[in-house]
């Protein structure tokens, strides 16, 4: 055995005084392959040890919750014996190196976390960041996370459905690629990674293991110095094939009684997996480690033990049932291995040939992961924008036509077009509305997902932008008539060790902890992507919420565009005025500046509620959040959405850029053919709501008797990053 | 009408063919993994959209070659009906059973996207359930989705009248612009000298319900119930 010098242990990420508490666990020096798990088990990635003390005030309970966060997917109760299994992960580091397979395996990874637990995947979804566009990297990044985000699910056939995309120069040398997957289960068939049965086999299945992605986890786990590029070899490949055939294979086996435990192979790969499930049971486990499938010769215990290789699963099964199982894996020509059993020793054993290489005890390293009270510094209160420092627009549609063909607020078809976003004949809501739905096998009801979060809310009030992060979602949920259940969230800071970062960490956990508990919508699953900076520069704090909601009768599904002419436009909710750090400022007036618009979680709450009797009630023709870019916007997209025009009344108090563009929260815009009856609900509700306008011809028009045409609208809206990507074609090929 | 639909390892839209033939015809058709023994007596058998085996070498390369196609052959020969959809068109180019191939898509990138299809012949079990000149609407889902065939073929397909669908404008008219991904004159389907095989990329399967957005793809499956029964 080679001997541990510090740098050994430096390369390995950890610090000086978390080797001395490995030396006190073990009772003596660690051997290389030790070292190797500990260093991923603490690592920030797999332990949250700078953000554990924050993530435990987040609600996680509620009515419908079935299994919160801990496993490797949340579970909600969808009723009529059916369960929701989802979750939300980053795959940030990789994808920023190498976008096409990072992103392409961070698709693959969060499917496998979720039908891990006996669920069929139904919809995935992602949300992704990337620096300026003008950046000379911006474009071969966004091609090839799209590329590859789409290369992955249309192989695997799950249908990509949902996300969003921001640009912004924070993100210039730390893009951010979540991606989150939504399953479907019977209630009473969840399966869970705790590992019991003295003597029970330990079951590898998948595909082979190789050099790909060693130390993956510990690279997620530090920020890019200037070699960033050098990490490259880290970055797994995803073979999509593969786990379309693990998939089947592993809902096959699901279907009898075989499985005690099982869990996907992730980061920090065979470690991990087998570390947790043993962790969780309470149990010890044996490892042969020589008679894991192997894709390369001469591996040695270290790299199978720290090889993250994609597609592979580790599962506990009865005793007897090894036959049954290995003939479903060979069905689908995957490897089938017993590596290994259970113990009652406590230990985690691994041998090589028959030699002992590594002897670990499992609880003590479990419960001596680190966990860090970090300094933290809260974000100082932003400036207030002074009451007469706010342009006004001498020419609103010549104005929502610029911010219409901007990179935020531009279409996104050229992204969702790469998805195949229609597969398994379910999706009744496409990309590009408020939350996509899809249909579920009754036929008769749907599950609705969106991701949200406004990362320059974030920056400067974290408590603010991690409600309103909470609230969109929510808005979303409901804009499409659904029932909002539960979120995941995906985490995505700086560097915590710095306090004015933490600070951000803190702010915005605990804005979210306090919209999740408000609105009643549990956190139930989630992930942490920490020191997301490069050469000092840290990105927008980008806490992203997933949420999901059930659709009870998809018959009331309001359409997201205008859908028939000679119907009222209804603007519910309060409109103050709040331009600060609005689109309107930064991309017409180049400011980022003022205040987050409050979120006012009680109104949030009420005016959701109420929209949602109004779609069942079978009031309501179509339905819009208003968000980014305020009310103007979200009309100009409902009316390009159903290729209808509108009349909108800005006579006084209305004639303002602050009523047309603010982005005031806990607003919709209703559309329906019975005015009287929601004025009058809303009235009882004590809502503010009014009617603004009337649908109806080919243009926008309004009360000055100004107009812009939807035809000079969707020009620019349509093909911006068409245009865009085109610019430089030898990029915009993946 | 009795189908066998077959799966391949990496078919992945077999249950959305499974859903507009069970629509069509009122019970579930046979679905038949690559590996089973027999082979049921069907009239017709439908190679779903997917990425059989990947696309590893080309895409529909492996299912071509796979024993299950020997079979599919036989059948064909006999008569019995042959459906390819997407990936399924690739494997009958593949197989011989139709001319030409299916090239990356123009635009090199994946293409997903409702469009108009002309019928450009009725005469046909599957283009039965529609009119001559009538324009549907339908997704479709691929990357290697541009026919290609040389003129000789080309002339042949017209002359015989086996170009059952081309991409076309929301009016019926053809151009460029309609054609999602560079196929030669417009071609989104084809059927066999014999009129008893059908290829096509797009994905009439996905457009047989209201709640779909479209149900202009039911006529493809209400036709060829009504012509095989």
């Amino acid at each position: 055995m080679s001997t541990i010098t510090p740098e050994i242990i430096a390369e390995h990420g950890l610090a000086p005084e978390e080797y001395d508490r490995v030396k006190e666990i073990m009772g003596r020096e660690p051997n290389l392959v030790e070292l190797g798990i500990f260093s991923v088990m603490w690592s920030e990635h797999c332990s949250y040890k700078s953000s554990k003390k924050w993530l435990k005030t987040l609600p996680t309970s509620g009515q419908h919750v079935i299994q919160g966060p801990g496993e490797n997917a949340g579970v909600i109760d969808l009723g009529e014996g059916q369960a929701a299994v989802f979750k939300i992960e980053s795959h940030n580091h990789p994808s920023f190196i190498e976008p096409y397979q990072g992103a392409a395996t961070g698709v693959g990874g969060i499917l496998r976390d979720v039908f891990t637990m006996g669920a069929r995947p139904i919809m995935n979804l992602n949300a992704l960041r990337f620096g300026d566009p003008e950046h000379p990297k911006t474009r071969h990044l966004l091609a090839g996370v799209v590329a590859g985000i789409g290369g992955y699910g249309n192989c695997v056939g799950i249908p990509t459905v949902g996300g969003e995309i921001n640009f912004h120069p924070a993100y210039n040398g730390n893009i951010l690629v979540n991606a989150m997957t939504v399953g479907l289960a019977p209630r009473d068939r969840i399966f869970y990674s705790a590992a019991a049965g003295a003597g029970n086999p330990v079951v590898y299945v998948g595909s082979k293991t190789g050099r790909d992605g060693i130390h993956g986890a510990t690279m997620a786990s530090a920020e890019f110095g200037e070699d960033s590029e050098e990490k490259r070899p880290t970055v797994q490949v995803g073979d999509p094939f593969t786990e379309k055939l693990l998939i089947e294979a592993c809902l096959e086996l699901m279907a009898t009684e075989a499985i005690v435990a099982i869990q996907d192979m992730g980061a920090a790969g065979l470690t991990s997996s087998s570390f947790e499930m043993a962790s969780k049971g309470g149990v010890g486990v044996a490892l042969d480690l020589d008679r894991v499938p192997m894709r390369e010769e001469g591996m040695t215990p270290y790299e199978l033990m720290l090889s993250e290789s994609q597609e592979r699963m580790l599962m506990v099964l009865k005793p007897g049932h090894e036959d049954e199982a290995r003939r479903i894996f060979e069905k689908w020509d995957l490897d089938f291995a017993v590596i290994g059993h259970l113990t009652d020793s406590g230990r985690m054993e691994l041998r090589w040939h028959g030699e002992t290489v590594g002897d670990l005890p499992i609880d003590p390293l479990a419960e001596a992961a680190p966990e860090y009270d970090r300094p933290h510094q809260p974000t100082p209160a932003p400036q207030p924008l002074g009451v007469n420092d706010i342009p006004d627009s001498q020419d609103p549609l010549q104005d929502l036509k610029k911010l219409m063909s901007t990179a935020d607020l531009c279409s996104r078809r050229w992204v969702w077009e790469q998805y195949d976003h229609l597969i398994n004949g379910d999706t009744i809501r496409r990309p590009g509305g408020d939350a996509a739905v899809v249909r579920l096998p009754d036929g008769r009801r749907g599950l609705a997902a969106t991701t949200d979060c406004t990362p320059r809310y974030c920056q400067v009030d974290p408590q603010e932008g991690g409600k309103q992060a909470v609230a969109e979602s929510w808005r979303n949920l409901c804009a499409v008539g659904a029932h909002p259940m539960a979120v995941t969230n995906n985490l995505n800071f700086g560097n915590p060790e710095r306090p004015e970062i933490m600070g951000q960490i803190v702010g915005c956990i605990q804005g979210m902890g306090e919209a999740c508990s408000t609105l009643e919508y549990p956190v139930i699953s989630g992930n942490v992507s920490l020191y997301n900076e490069t050469g000092g520069q840290p990105i927008l704090p980008t806490p992203v919420i997933g949420g999901v909601g059930l659709v009870d009768d998809l018959e009331e599904l309001p359409s997201a565009g205008l859908p028939a002419a000679d119907l009222d436009i209804i603007l519910v909710g309060e409109t103050r005025g709040h331009l600060g750090q609005s689109l309107y400022l930064r991309d017409l007036h180049g400011r980022e500046e003022g205040p987050a618009p409050p979120v006012d979680l009680e109104a949030e709450k009420r005016n959701g509620r109420f929209i949602l009797q109004q779609i069942e009630a079978g009031r309501v023709a179509a339905c819009h959040d208003v968000s980014d870019g305020g009310l103007l916007v979200a009309l100009a997209e409902m009316a390009l959405a159903g290729n209808l025009g509108l009349f909108l009344d800005t006579t006084e108090p209305r004639a303002t850029a602050a009523w047309l563009f603010a982005e005031d929260q806990a607003r919709y815009v209703v559309i329906t053919s019975d005015k009287e009856t929601v004025l009058e609900a809303a009235g009882k509700a004590g809502i503010k709501a009014e009617v603004i306008g009337r649908t109806g011809g080919d243009s926008l028009k309004l009360s000055t008797g100004q107009h812009i045409s939807l035809d000079e609208l969707r020009e620019g809206h349509e093909n911006w990053l068409d245009r865009y990507m085109a610019e430089n074609p030898a990029d915009s090929v993946a | 009408m009795q189908t066998a639909v077959i799966r391949f390892p990496g078919t992945n839209r077999e249950k959305d063919v499974v859903m507009a033939l069970e629509h069509a015809t009122g019970h579930a058709p046979r679905v038949i993994w690559h590996k089973d023994a027999s082979f049921p007596d069907v009239d017709l058998i439908v190679l779903p959209g997917g990425f059989s085996y990947g696309d590893h070498l080309r895409a529909g390369a492996m299912a071509a070659h796979s024993p299950v196609m020997k079979e599919v052959v036989r059948q064909a020969e006999k008569g019995v009906a042959v459906l390819g959809i997407c990936n399924g068109f690739q494997i009958l180019t593949e197989a011989g059973l139709l001319p030409g191939a299916l090239l990356r898509n123009a635009g090199l990138k994946f293409v997903c996207r409702d469009v108009c299809l002309r019928i450009e012949t009725a005469e046909s079990p599957f283009t039965t359930g529609y009119q001559n000149g009538q324009v549907i609407q339908v997704p479709v889902a691929h990357h290697d989705g541009c026919y290609y065939a040389d003129d000789e073929e080309l002339k042949r397909l017209r002359d015989e009248e086996r170009i059952a669908f081309r991409y076309c404008s929301a009016q019926g008219g053809q151009d460029n612009r309609s054609n999602p991904n560079g196929s030669r004159d417009e071609i989104a389907g084809i059927l066999s000298a014999s009129r008893r095989i059908l290829g096509l990329m797009p994905h009439p399967e996905n457009a047989t319900e209201p709640l779909q957005g479209s149900t202009d793809g039911s006529g493809l499956f209400d036709g060829l119930t009504r012509a095989l029964n």
